[in-house]
């Protein structure tokens, strides 16, 4: 831990806390409706690396924008999209956040800024660059946040949105979160450095900045940092979380590929826990903390309710939304 | 009224909407400062200022996902794609970002956008610097496509495109630059989605579209000196598609010939045959004639390039085979 660091007052920290709890419990209960059938398709859980999802939102404004990836339910949630229409989206609902037409890997929340779930592997890094731009042009004053996995900077549109972003000054903080695999393969066996995010930043003239991912206090002042840098006009930033995640890649997958004693160490790390037993030292109440706990619990099974009571999509919506007319006509 | 070239009308359009809307942003490699590699954007750095008229670095994937995010925070982004076989180094975000992501959030994304790019063969480039890669954009939804013939419609269809609210691809075949036509004074504003027919016929329906329409027209003159009377529509607009227009005609002259500067497979006429074949197979007294480019690569000799794309010698040998 830094030791200059200067930690988020207690409101905020107990509030990281509730974000993580929420986050993890939602997830957890998407991993079971995956396993009774009910959500169909895939599902890309980021449980075990919440601490940086909460971090960042903690530390952001209403109109700042966030861009994530396909494992992106936590950062969705964490902007203040509803809970219920998340939910719905899963279970492919009516009522779902994008009306069952997004599905896990495309969670959007244009009302609260989570600007989209991108399922291919670094889109979004390009893009968020872009509505950076327009903050910029515009004079808004907005930030944006775009977080991504590690393998993500071995694919081009990484290396092309960085040096554009860098080049224009950009309004915007990329957030490697590095959960140490690319989907089944380790992030170090197919990249030529280190740290994919950290120990490429000079290619950028940016300052490599590696934390630990899992330790909410620590991601909360580098968001505040970074945040502040965009909004102050003095450009992006480039940050690498370190983190793990608890599951598989996606679906049922059992991540067998990772050594047990590695998958042990950081279950040992999981930022919930070590988080709670942080803000307890703090002088946080156990009660304070439960309570939390439980009314996560209830958020979640309440969403759960009401969005396995919610109707299917009208078909006939297949043909909606195309074009802004709401339709999709080709021609006349 | 005055004449202005093709590629004038293409900085005569963005001037346009840029002083009308100061949300019109134009970025691209080699656009500001230089003008253009084709000098369709001179004079733009200058009148709008470095802010509004960018340069960028060579990359593609940066430029149209920078022009979509933008449009996805309140700008009205231009985008310039020097060649449209660059396409394929962006596909990404033109095929999954660009045109999906309104549906793919049920409306809660609106993407009012416009990709420029110079497109097709007839200037020697080669196989990556030629393609007519018009047909790659109708194949997938979300993504309007036109192209202007004249630079009376490159101003007002580019026009229409920045005043869309979705992603519009403006594709502007590179042949047509140093043509000239009669450009009225004024604003200019088109509509997407609307044919033109160019030329009044009875015997046969020439459908053409970009470069191909000058040829079509001049088919057309030595056909009607062999007593051939054909009626030329100018398609303009991929998607939407004027169907109407192309059906209404087909009704009236009973033959149908599209001219297609595509490689052979899945070009846009394919899909105008099909919806004739549909929904005037009745009207029909003879086979519908494709005239395209060979399925093959575009090759960069003169010769090889000229026997490759459809010449007014081939548009006038397929009305005969329609006529048959």
């Amino acid at each position: 831990m830094d030791a200059t660091r200067t930690d988020a007052d207690i409101q905020t920290r107990v509030r990281m806390y509730r974000m993580m709890q929420e986050g993890r419990i939602f997830e957890k209960r998407v991993h079971d409706l995956f396993l009774q059938g009910l959500v169909k398709g895939t599902s890309h859980l980021g449980i075990g690396q919440e601490a940086i999802a909460a971090g960042f939102a903690a530390a952001l404004r209403p109109e700042d924008l966030v861009f994530c990836t396909y494992r992106g339910h936590v950062h969705t949630l964490l902007r203040g999209a509803s809970m219920t229409a998340l939910m719905a989206e899963l279970l492919g609902r009516a009522t779902g956040i994008c009306g069952g037409k997004g599905g896990s890997m495309h969670l959007t929340d244009v009302a609260h800024r989570a600007m989209g779930s991108y399922a291919i592997v670094g889109a979004h890094m390009p893009i968020a660059a872009g509505a950076a731009w327009a903050a910029q042009a515009r004079g808004t004053g907005q930030v944006v946040v775009c977080f991504f996995g590690d393998g993500t900077t071995n694919i081009g549109a990484f290396h092309e949105a960085l040096n554009l972003a860098a080049v224009w000054e950009l309004p915007v903080v990329y957030v490697c979160e590095n959960n140490l695999y690319m989907e089944y393969t380790p992030i170090s066996a197919v990249t030529a450095v280190e740290h994919p995010a950290a120990d490429r930043a000079s290619a950028y003239g940016l300052e490599p900045i590696l934390i630990d991912g899992n330790d909410p206090d620590e991601v909360h002042a580098t968001a505040v940092r970074t945040v502040e840098r965009a909004r102050s006009g003095s450009g992006p930033s480039l940050v690498e979380a370190v983190t793990y995640r608890h599951g598989g890649h996606s679906r049922a997958d059992p991540g067998k590929y990772r050594p047990d004693e590695e998958v042990a160490a950081w279950l040992a790390r999981d930022p919930i826990p070590m988080y709670r037993d942080r803000l307890l030292a703090a002088g946080v109440p156990a009660e304070t903390l439960d309570a939390v706990e439980r009314e996560a619990q209830e958020a979640v099974e309440r969403a759960t309710e009401e969005a396995r009571g919610a109707p299917p999509p009208d078909p006939s919506s297949v043909g909606t939304q195309l074009w802004a007319d709401g339709g999709s006509a080709w021609r006349n | 009224m005055a004449e202005l070239t093709y590629r004038e009308a293409v900085a005569r359009a963005i001037a346009q909407e840029m002083e009308r809307d100061p949300t019109v942003y134009f970025i691209g490699e080699d656009v500001a400062a230089a003008g253009g590699v084709f000098k369709t954007t001179e004079g733009l750095l200058e009148r709008f200022g470095p802010e509004r008229v960018r340069d960028t670095p060579i990359s593609e994937q940066a430029i149209i996902g920078a022009a979509m995010g933008a449009a996805m925070n309140g700008l009205r982004p231009i985008a310039e794609l020097m060649f449209s076989d660059f396409f394929a180094v962006c596909w990404d975000m033109v095929a999954n970002q660009i045109a999906k992501t309104r549906y793919m959030t049920d409306g809660q994304v609106a993407l009012p956008l416009v990709i420029r790019t110079a497109n097709g063969g007839g200037v020697r480039f080669g196989a990556q610097h030629s393609q007519s890669v018009e047909s790659w954009m109708m194949a997938i939804p979300g993504l309007k496509v036109v192209i202007p013939s004249t630079p009376v419609d490159m101003i007002g269809l580019l026009a229409a495109a920045v005043r869309d609210p979705d992603p519009v691809i403006v594709i502007e075949p590179k042949v047509l630059y140093a043509s000239k036509g009669e450009v009225p004074d004024g604003e200019i504003v088109d509509r997407l989605g609307e044919a033109r027919t160019l030329r009044s016929g009875d015997d046969v329906t020439v459908c053409a579209l970009g470069a191909m329409v000058p040829k079509a027209l001049e088919a057309a003159e030595r056909l009607d000196a062999e007593g051939v009377s054909a009626e030329v529509i100018d398609v303009r607009s991929l998607v939407p598609l004027d169907a109407r227009t192309i059906i209404g005609s087909v009704g009236r002259t009973g033959r149908l010939v599209t001219v297609e500067e595509n490689p052979r497979l899945c070009g846009w006429g394919a899909e105008v045959a099909s919806i004739v074949a549909e929904e005037a197979f009745f009207s029909l007294d003879g086979p519908i004639v494709r005239v395209t480019t060979p399925h093959v690569p575009l090759p960069a000799a003169d010769v090889l390039e000229d026997a490759a794309i459809p010449s007014v010698e081939r548009i006038v040998e397929g009305v005969r085979r329609a006529l048959e």
